[in-house]
């Protein structure tokens, strides 16, 4: 396994710029997300990585050496698309074995069935190897075409969403599954998704893209908990983050349009700026200084959403299992004051000075 | 407003049941859920309900009639498709006023229920636009508006969030909903999405291989599944089985960790188990508490933050693999060995034979 360092990378098509001046370093053993909409540069990096599109400025290195110049044949690195590109008239094992019988390879039989085996125990695929690859559930095929990658042993593991094409159960154990076997064999991942839930529970640490650019590089935590910008608050959580003009008034804070008001923090504010709140820091209880009503219910079983109506203002809040509301009862709630986020007129975090 | 009732209501494709014969009366003003992965039979049934699919046996009644072999024209619904189905040569407002026209309502009356229904859903900025310039949000935010502007007695809907991006469709569901509470309006739903039907439903009728599964409150299907089918189709991740052997109190588990059956259970497993002692426990991620001097021991397979709180995944023995909600300041590295309970009210038990739950005398 491998570091993998971008630096002032960037890759444009026509007039369209991709990447824009992209550095980031991939640590050796790192399992690193990059994180964004539809279009936001995160393939095209991955590709430029891979060899597979060419940059137009800027150097990829591995290990600190420049492979700018290099095939992707002669990168070492291994591709995990979401498609499934697997040969279907091959059986598991021949898939499996494929890329260590390569030409450039040529591994020993015995090594070969060694690596292979020990690949389909790791995915759980051990009763699948003589199978032909047609012949699978897509659940299945994922994980063969993961093992090919992994029975490489590569510098890098490329991913392109290869959860997104499973289906909701199957992406779960899927997900849980690829994160204990790259802690448990390490190798150095970049995982590219638009699922943030992807994105907070693998990575080590994520990059947040946006139109081709690194907005916010963190662990799941730090993204979470101090977002840099409202584009990165607003990418991860779900419920959403709640987000509303405010505006100072005599040492107080006052939601635009609404009756929540809240003691100013002793830290210098714009006199109108971006108030964040997400829903498991709006605490519903009795006698709360705050007053709204509720406009609906949203029981998803573990927890419950519980839309609150204050002013013009909606507010969501998550209570933990079911709800005793109603629509249009009158609620009093409050709001965790230490983990509330400003954001200037720009959408760039102020930061709490120690 | 609208009952719908179905009495033994079935349809088959050449000798394969699409739906086996289901009764299900949606009451008046309800919101109805249909769940299920895909070919289930959700959609068949809905089809059904519309009259856009005829039914090879049983009855439908709309408001006590029987429509079962109406056209759909004449059963005074509206179906919402996942897809929005919208006319390109037309802007937002003749699209919605299109089914009035149809019906030679007078333009002053069109106008005015377009201009209601366009207030209620907020999109009077769009009127003048073609669907082609409209978001996929706002496209559907049409449809809906279209589909409202007739007053149908009920509204079908199939999976009309399916094609939205996450965040659009978590605005929607709530906008429906508001809608629904709005107009209440007797409303059938289709969806694969668990959530989705959890937010929205009065009721869920969870499907799986053309049989209704289950139908109860988000509350009953959460808490109370009927089989081991939604017991793991409900819930993110779904409920947590652990198979196991039942004696004199205690189930043995896999990697063998004993779990001491709460006092009240014990009889009902005697009696319910017939003898044999096999059964399957089954849990939510949060009923599970992490301490050492919990019974059940376990090794951590993997642990991940999911926001606001911590999932931590973990090994019994032979990859049977469960997983436990914990607040944000638990987590431990992978191969940790750890101990854990469960909350004696939320512990469920299924008959691993006919996988359905085994039930309490009294319920709660």
């Amino acid at each position: 396994m491998s570091e993998v360092a971008l630096q002032h990378v960037t890759k444009r098509f026509k007039q369209v710029v991709a990447v824009n001046d992209l550095s980031l370093t991939v640590k050796s053993g790192e399992f690193f997300v990059l994180l964004g909409p539809t279009g936001a540069g995160k393939t095209t990096t991955l590709r430029i990585i891979a060899g597979l599109e060419k940059h137009d400025e800027g150097h990829v290195l591995f290990d600190g050496q420049a492979v700018d110049g290099l095939q992707p044949s002669d990168r070492d690195i291994a591709f995990v698309f979401q498609q499934y590109s697997l040969y279907p008239t091959m059986s598991v094992y021949d898939n499996l074995a494929f890329p260590l019988r390569s030409p450039m390879r040529r591994t020993p039989e015995p090594e070969i069935k060694m690596r292979v085996q020990r690949t389909a125990e790791l995915l759980r695929i051990t009763h699948l190897l003589e199978r032909k690859t047609a012949r699978l559930s897509g659940g299945e095929m994922q994980r063969v075409s993961i093992g090919r990658a992994i029975v490489r042993e590569p510098r890098i593991f490329l991913m392109d969403e290869p959860l997104s094409n499973l289906d909701a159960k199957l992406r779960e154990a899927l997900r849980i599954e690829l994160k204990h076997i790259q802690k448990t064999q390490s190798g150095t991942v970049l995982f590219v998704t638009h699922d943030q839930i992807e994105a907070l529970t693998m990575a080590d640490r994520i990059g947040v893209l946006k139109e081709g650019r690194l907005i916010q590089v963190g662990t799941p935590t730090d993204i979470y908990d101090r977002p840099a910008t409202t584009f990165v608050a607003q990418i991860v959580g779900t419920p959403r983050i709640n987000l509303h003009q405010a505006v100072r008034d005599n040492g107080s804070l006052q939601l635009v349009n609404s009756t929540v008001r809240l003691p100013a923090p002793p830290v210098s504010l714009p006199e109108t700026f971006m108030l964040g709140i997400r829903p498991e820091d709006v605490r519903i209880a009795p006698g709360g200084p705050l007053n709204g009503r509720v406009a609906l219910i949203e029981p998803l079983g573990v927890e419950t959403v519980i839309h609150i109506k204050a002013g013009d203002v909606n507010l969501l809040s998550i209570i933990p299992g079911m709800s005793n509301l109603h629509i249009n009862d009158e609620v009093q709630f409050d709001v965790v004051r230490e983990r509330l986020h400003y954001f200037n007129p720009d959408g760039t975090r102020v930061y709490l000075t120690p | 407003m609208a009952t719908i009732e179905l009495r033994q209501v079935e349809k088959k494709f050449g000798p394969n049941y699409a739906v086996r014969p289901m009764d299900l009366t949606i009451k008046d003003g309800e919101f109805l859920v249909l769940l299920g992965p895909s070919g289930c039979g959700k959609t068949t049934t809905l089809r059904m309900i519309s009259g856009l699919e005829t039914v090879t046996g049983g009855n439908i009644y709309l408001n006590q009639r029987n429509v079962t072999w109406a056209k759909p024209s004449e059963r005074d619904i509206a179906f919402v498709f996942q897809f929005f189905a919208l006319y390109p040569h037309l802007n937002a407002r003749e699209n919605i006023a299109f089914p009035l026209q149809a019906q030679q309502v007078p333009r002053s009356e069109v106008n005015r229920r377009v201009e209601e229904v366009v207030r209620l859903l907020r999109i009077e900025h769009l009127l003048n636009q073609r669907p082609g310039s409209l978001s996929s949000g706002d496209q559907q935010r049409v449809a809906l508006a279209r589909a409202l502007v007739r007053r149908p007695a009920a509204f079908l809907m199939d999976e009309p969030l399916g094609a939205l991006d996450a965040d659009f469709r978590e605005t929607m569901r709530a906008e429906i909903k508001h809608l629904h509470i709005a107009q209440h309006a007797t409303t059938v739903y289709v969806t694969h999405d668990q959530i989705e039907a959890m937010a929205m439903g009065d009721r869920i009728v969870v499907m799986s291989a053309a049989v209704v599964q289950q139908v109860g409150t988000p509350a009953e299907v959460y808490y109370d599944p009927a089989n081991l089918f939604v017991a793991r189709f409900i819930g993110s991740p779904g409920m947590n089985l652990m198979s196991g052997k039942y004696a004199e109190g205690v189930v043995v588990l896999p990697g063998g960790g004993r779990y001491p059956v709460p006092s009240e259970w014990q009889p009902i497993l005697s009696s319910a188990l017939n003898g044999s002692g096999d059964v399957i426990v089954g849990f939510r991620p949060e009923a599970a508490n992490v301490s050492e001097d919990a019974p059940i021991p376990a090794e951590v397979y993997a642990s991940d933050l999911h926001g606001g709180f911590n999932m931590l995944h973990l090994d019994l023995g032979d990859n049977n693999i469960v997983h436990a909600r914990t607040n944000r300041q638990i987590s431990y590295p992978i191969g940790t060995k750890m101990r854990f309970g469960l909350d004696p009210a939320m512990v469920r038990f299924f008959n691993p034979k006919t996988e359905a739950a085994i039930r309490r005398e009294v319920r709660q």
